[in-house]
């Protein structure tokens, strides 16, 4: 029976293998097509990823493996008494070592990626000097407020501010930055396809950067949790060429400071019949 | 009549006049007792009545994950008959926080400490008793009001629905959610009480420590259980009085319109708090420091159990006793400055994060010299298969996915994405669930003698292994997938967004898993109370171990020991030529049978079978 046990701690092990090999093929892996992240930075993201998976995987089944092993020996033991020992140096420091070398690599490893993505100093100066637009999370939605056209985001709101909500428009291959704060609970931006996330504190205005790196209308959820309807925080994030994203701000401010009368420049369909047309 | 053992160190045996003595009436024995052994028991039935709450509260949350808004089956029409049997969103945050407060204050820090702290610490270090059993008692007792004040907050407005982390603003003002009022009150004073109950132990189990160790137990000489034990009551001990304070600070607030937690310039629910200045970080910093090392709280003492009962089920000698010492050190003093990698995310400042994130990577070193050293231990023994091996076994296995995926968490860049998903939730399910209550399980069985007298029955045993086993796997496992896909946690309902959309049947095949898993629970009570009155006697060491604990009867009279045992060596003394013994216990001398050893009267009629071996060998 003592087989059968090792049999039964063999298959968990194995099946863990297995599901996990096969999770990129089912669609178990990240999010949106092919797996992959939306944005450059979400790429290094998943690189580190791949790597700290990679070492796990090789430690898992090691570990697995010897255990095993290690049991199947023990349940055969035929001699009178076990082994009487009660430890070897050497064989502590090389275990003790080698974890030791292979977890401080990773962790200067990623200095890089966390730097860039959010140490101040390494932010890209293209997105600072313009951030696109604040970010409200609110109880339970998100709005946002872009700077009218041709001016800069203020702290304050402007009377010639363009407002959305849930619905967030940015363009893809330059650097964005959005502000981010909360105006009740905390709440947490978080772009799966982007590898971004960033709690809203109350209180607080978070710069948060991204480069989206190819079109695609995306889910914005938030993590953190908010109160009963938490799980209705819905929102999209558009990312779509510079060319479109001018032009829906346009659209955004005809329809915005439409005065009723005149000709109806943008009404809410023919905008959008608009907007693709040009 | 007690014929002692020889003393050359000089040591002389120390009489104990006052053991035996009958406790007074059965209000004085069995409630309000004094005797740890007793406690002890108190605190395993207390804490397996809360196992079965907190149990039903993950139920209730798996079934809305698998199908949600349908009534929920049996309870359903019978608890929310208005809302047709549905579980409402308010009602599920609720469910959360409150599988989380019970399984985390009412289950595993009390089963460890409360239970197995306190069964084994006198026990394994040769004392009569805790150093101040009327505490003892009280911390006892201290666990009723905070059970008490979590059962009040169900009922007001459908109970905390905060999470168990109760992070600021929702938690502290009472208008930003409908589990913000009362509720929320009752249950920071309920982590208030269980802080107390805790405090008292800890400081108990320390001194006792200390100061009572039997002649010849020099620290280096304590059992891993004793040291895993030591170890989490410091921790408790400096950890626990920071979230007392934070609570506290949260209370005012939320009563005396303190403003510790909440920045001016809100408006929630469309009402505006008329005062501010305070910052919801402060709260998290406050939280996870104690929160954090709370995490090794529920494992130190599982590490040390595991070691213990590994090393006699293999009949080996623990490989690495004093590197497995430093190792629990190590993990305990980081424990103490890794609290921020629970907030790469929360917007405090970024290159904290660097400091934090080096810190957590360095602790998963000693974590794996643990497992190596375990897993050293086996190799080369001789592995009995009975419940107690399986359940280390499933320890092990289980506790080197949660480790392994607690480096992805260590990671800052990676952890973002995981962060408050569902891989998160499946890494402390492997470490809490996994890890820990395989451990505890193991625990259960192998001092079951200990506490009742009687072996518990193995069939069962190793059917409730098996089924949790598969059930746990199958549940947590796939946790890992759906938080590589993004799914946040406390969603009701994450369907509703595009992107996690085809969840629903992985979530339903984990759901299934649980139930599995809840229903193998059943096994392990029918076992302990069946094995309570009807199960085989066990006699004083059936387990042919090495520790003090097998010195004594079972269960051990008041005052546990006939004399107080003298210590010769370090504990785990297996595969040695004893006789014909493989092991010798810590009361015995080196390479020689022990000189005399009269069992008393109880010992003869109710011991046979172990005793006449150990007897025959002597």
């Amino acid at each position: 029976m003592g087989k059968g046990w090792c049999l039964f701690f063999l298959f968990w092990p194995v099946a863990a293998v297995v599901s996990c090999a096969m999770a990129p093929m089912v669609g178990w892996s990240f999010p949106y097509d092919n797996a992959q992240a939306a944005s450059n930075l979400g790429i290094r993201i998943d690189g580190l990823f791949y790597l700290i998976l990679i070492v796990t995987a090789i430690v898992f089944v090691g570990t697995q493996a010897v255990l095993v092993y290690a049991l199947w020996r023990g349940v055969n033991n035929r001699e009178e008494r076990a082994t009487h020992i009660h430890g070897n140096h050497k064989l502590e420091l090389i275990w003790s070592i080698i974890p030791g070398v292979i977890l401080l690599f990773l962790a200067l490893y990623q200095m890089n990626i966390w730097a860039d993505f959010r140490i101040k100093k390494f932010y890209p100066e293209v997105a600072v000097k313009d951030p696109i637009a604040e970010v409200t999370a609110r109880q339970f939605e998100w709005r946002f407020r872009y700077p009218a056209i041709g001016k800069k985001l203020q702290p304050k709101p402007q009377p010639d501010d363009l407002y959305t909500v849930n619905e967030l428009h940015v363009p893809f291959g330059r650097p964005v930055m959005i502000q981010l704060r909360s105006d009740d609970v905390q709440h947490s931006f978080f772009l799966p396809a982007l590898r971004i996330k960033q709690d809203a504190l109350p209180g607080l205005q978070i710069p948060v950067w991204f480069e989206a790196n190819k079109e695609g209308v995306y889910d914005l959820v938030c993590a953190e949790l908010c109160g009963w309807g938490h799980y209705k925080m819905k929102a999209h994030v558009i990312v779509e060429s510079e060319e479109d994203y001018q032009n829906y701000l346009k659209n955004l401010t005809q329809q915005q400071f439409y005065d009723g009368l005149g000709k109806i420049a943008a009404n809410e369909n023919d905008s959008e019949s608009e907007a693709t047309e040009k | 009549m007690s014929v002692v053992h020889p003393s050359p160190t000089g040591l002389q045996p120390i009489l104990k006049p006052q053991a035996h003595h009958a406790p007074g009436n059965f209000i004085t024995k069995y409630i309000f007792s004094t005797d740890h052994k007793i406690i002890a028991i108190q605190f395993l039935f207390t804490t397996l009545l809360m196992l079965i709450v907190g149990g039903a509260l993950a139920l209730a949350v798996r079934w809305q994950l698998a199908f949600p808004w349908e009534s929920m089956p049996i309870v359903g029409p019978w608890l929310f008959s208005a809302e047709g049997g549905q579980i409402s969103p308010e009602f599920y945050t609720m469910l959360f926080t409150m599988h989380a407060t019970v399984m985390i204050f009412l289950v595993i820090i009390p089963i460890l400490a409360g239970t197995f702290g306190n069964l084994l610490i006198p026990l394994m270090i040769g004392a009569d008793d805790m150093a101040f059993p009327k505490l003892n008692m009280l911390s006892y007792w201290f666990m009723w009001p905070a059970i008490v004040c979590f059962g009040m907050s169900f009922t007001y407005a459908g109970g905390p629905a905060a999470g168990w982390t109760s992070y600021p603003i929702l938690a502290d003002l009472a208008q930003a959610a409908p589990g913000s009022g009362t509720a929320q009150t009752f249950w920071l004073l309920g982590v208030t009480f269980i802080g107390f109950s805790s405090m008292m132990g800890s400081i108990n189990y320390m001194t006792t420590i200390i100061n009572m160790r039997a002649p010849g137990m020099t620290f280096f000489r304590l059992p891993m259980t004793i040291w895993g034990l030591f170890i989490t009551a410091i921790l408790q001990a400096f950890a626990l009085p920071v979230l007392t304070a934070g609570g506290f600070m949260q209370v005012t607030d939320r009563l005396l319109g303190t403003c510790f937690f909440y920045p001016s310039g809100l408006v929630i629910n469309n009402a505006a708090p008329t005062v501010g200045g305070g910052q919801p970080l402060l709260w998290q910093h406050l939280f996870w420091f104690y929160s954090h090392p709370a995490v090794y709280i529920m494992l130190l003492p599982v590490m040390g159990m595991v070691s213990d009962m590994l090393s006699c089920m293999c009949r080996k000698p623990l490989f690495g006793y004093k590197p497995m010492i430093f190792s629990m050190s190590a993990i305990a003093s980081l424990g103490f400055i890794v609290w921020g990698h629970h907030m790469y995310t929360s917007g405090m400042n970024p290159a904290v994060g660097m400091a934090f994130m080096v810190a957590t990577m360095m602790i998963a070193l000693p974590s794996a010299v643990k497992t190596f050293n375990w897993t050293a231990t086996i190799w080369g023994g001789k592995v009995q298969f009975n419940t107690v091996t399986l359940n280390c076994i499933g320890f092990l296995s289980m506790f080197i996915v949660g480790g392994l995926s607690g480096i992805f968490m260590a990671a800052v860049p990676v952890d973002v994405y995981f962060h408050d998903t569902y891989f998160i939730v499946a890494h402390f399910h492997y470490v809490l669930f996994g890890a820990t209550l395989f451990g505890v399980f193991g625990a259960l069985h192998f001092w079951f003698p200990k506490m009742f007298g009687r072996l518990m029955n193995e069939k069962l045993g190793k059917t409730h292994f098996v089924l949790t086993f598969i059930g746990a796997n199958g549940t947590f496992f796939p946790m890992h997938f759906l938080g590589m896909q993004g799914m946040p946690r406390r969603y009701a309902d994450p369907y509703l967004h595009g992107y996690l959309e085809h969840l629903l049947p992985m979530n339903q095949f984990m759901t299934i898993s649980a139930i599995v898993m809840g229903l193998a629970q059943i096994l392990l009570f029918i076992n302990i109370f069946y094995s309570m009155f009807f199960g085989p006697k066990a006699g004083r060491n059936p387990w042919h171990a090495t520790t003090l604990e097998w010195t004594a009867a079972s269960p051990p009279p008041h005052g546990n020991f006939d004399v107080t045992p003298i210590v010769f060596h370090g504990p785990n003394e297996y595969a040695v030529q004893n006789g014909d013994r493989d092991f010798l216990m810590q009361t015995e001398q080196e390479c020689e049978p022990p000189v005399s050893q009269a069992p008393d009267a109880e010992n003869q009629t109710d011991n046979a079978d172990t005793d006449n071996e150990q007897e025959s060998s002597s």
